[in-house]
């Protein structure tokens, strides 16, 4: 899993989402662990995508629940 | 069967929360206020250098994080945090222990004259900039004029009434009557009420510049808002909030509560005459104040305090001086007016609450606020305005007006409590 990607993630998810960085673990969850609406949800996936440079299509959001999805998400992304 | 006590039918007041220009708290912006102190100055919230009002009553320091949790004072519009605010201070203020059958019978009546104008501003650049599909998904819920009462319930667990009115600048007067209405009906025993604005932002200025409704003192902001006085060119947009505890007499004197003043009269009537423009005859006004007094069961030489509507605008403020005197009579020249604007500009939506408080405040310490940059009264304004100094009272009954786009007349009638 790449540090930067984390580090990255981590720093977007702190900003969007007000919660303390300790809190933004690979295994956190966005809705159960970090205090996430539906709303809050499709903000913070724009900051992501805004972060990185990408698109994340609507269909692949259901398949992002937590940090870590979206790191391996984003390391993927890049990849191809 | 109803799940709290039978109203009283009486309403008083038992908390005061407000944001303004000369100060956040109620004991902070009451003795700026008494002291004539200037809240206008040259616009920090937005780049407004092309346009030609460049001046408006900033709120000073306020840090959102002081009253939401970071993630929502990060993205939340302005005009829903001022409303928060003065709610907590509201709550705090009147010493209330909320329980749940309270809660199912405490309602919140907030409005705004115009809504979050700030993200609408904001998201209008970004879908036209960056796309539809990078605005955000908060642009509809901090927008709409609702959401600072629907918040202030959330944050409270609040489940009584809970409703906007949207009446311009009648708006922070509409909401604490239709409270007060609730209560002595019975549809709650306590309501937070009142107004909040927030609309310094570059939409907010240029459309009131085009609406040619605004001073343009830009050189003098401290000079600009000059209600009565012959060198008036406008009013000054202030922004702020005022939000009152109000609660069913019984239930006030039953838990010890700190009361402050009775609501005692309500009046409402339209112009319909022009969509900005009030009409010259100033005879629905004039109605709204007999209404008001009216449904107060007491005459018009009771009222020892008008807080004018008092604008600064060329129109304005003559024919609210005729309302007066159509209503009042010979007393128009024997009661004591003066308007709040002079020192927090016109702060729109929350106005009438923030001057229904300054009533409540007059009435309380029986002293009343004068009327700042009043140098030289216009020939049409002929009554006694308390020019610059505060002046000492003792007061019974003191009346709020206010008159909003849309040809919106309200009068409230307050009663010391005594």
């Amino acid at each position: 899993m790449s540090e930067d990607i984390l580090n990255r993630v981590t720093k977007v998810t702190v900003e969007e989402l007000g919660v303390k960085a300790e809190e933004v673990t690979v295994a956190a969850s966005f809705t159960e662990d970090l205090g996430a609406d539906s709303l809050d949800v499709v903000e913070l996936v724009m900051a992501f995508e805004d972060e990185f440079g990408i698109e994340i299509p609507d269909e692949d959001v259901s398949e992002i629940k937590t940090i870590g999805d979206v790191v391996n998400y984003i390391q993927k992304k890049s990849g191809e | 069967m109803p799940d709290h006590p039978a109203p009283s039918g009486r309403v008083v007041v038992t908390g005061i929360g407000v944001v303004t220009p000369i100060g956040t708290g109620v004991e902070t912006f009451w003795a700026n206020c008494l002291a004539g102190k200037n809240g206008v100055r040259k616009i920090t919230l937005d780049d407004v250098s092309p346009f030609t009002t460049q001046i408006a009553a900033e709120v000073p320091d306020f840090e959102p994080t002081d009253w939401l949790d970071k993630k929502e004072a990060r993205r939340i519009d302005r005009v829903i945090t001022f409303a928060v605010a003065s709610a907590r201070m509201a709550m705090a203020d009147s010493g209330i222990v909320l329980t749940e059958e309270l809660r199912d019978n405490f309602g919140v009546y907030i409005g705004s004259g115009i809504g979050g104008l700030n993200v609408m501003s904001e998201q209008t650049k970004v879908l036209y900039q960056r796309g539809p599909d990078r605005v955000s998904p908060f642009w509809v819920p901090y927008m709409i004029a609702n959401m600072p009462g629907g918040i202030v319930a959330i944050q409270f667990g609040l489940h009584g009434p809970n409703m906007a009115t949207v009446t311009a600048c009648s708006t922070g007067a509409n909401t604490i009557g239709e409270a007060a209405h609730a209560i002595k009906r019975g549809d709650a025993t306590m309501m937070l009420a009142g107004g909040t604005e927030a609309s310094i932002c570059d939409i907010g200025i240029a459309a009131f510049c085009a609406a040619r409704a605004m001073s343009t003192r830009n050189d003098s902001p401290e000079h600009a808002s000059r209600p009565f006085d012959r060198d008036r060119d406008g009013f000054v947009m202030g922004e702020g909030s005022g939000v009152v505890v109000l609660e069913d007499y019984d239930h006030a004197i039953a838990r010890g509560a700190k009361i402050y003043a009775e609501i005692v009269g309500y009046g409402m009537t339209a112009d319909a005459h022009h969509i900005t423009a009030i009409a010259a005859d100033a005879k629905q006004p004039a109605r709204a104040i007999t209404r008001a007094v009216a449904s107060a069961g007491i005459t018009v030489e009771d009222i020892g305090y008008v807080n004018a509507h008092g604008t600064s605008t060329p129109i304005g403020d003559p024919t609210e001086t005729k309302a007066l005197k159509l209503a009042l009579g010979d007393h128009a020249y024997s009661v004591a007016v003066s308007s709040t604007k002079s020192m927090i500009g016109h702060t729109l939506g929350a106005a009438g609450a923030i001057e229904t408080i300054v009533c409540i405040l007059a009435l309380r310490d029986g002293i009343m606020p004068p009327t700042r940059n009043l140098d030289n009264p216009d020939d049409a304004c002929d009554l006694d305005y308390i020019p610059h100094v505060a002046r000492k009272k003792e007061l019974k009954y003191a009346l709020n007006n206010s008159f909003g786009f849309g040809g919106h007349n309200v009068s409230l009638v307050l009663k010391k409590h005594v």
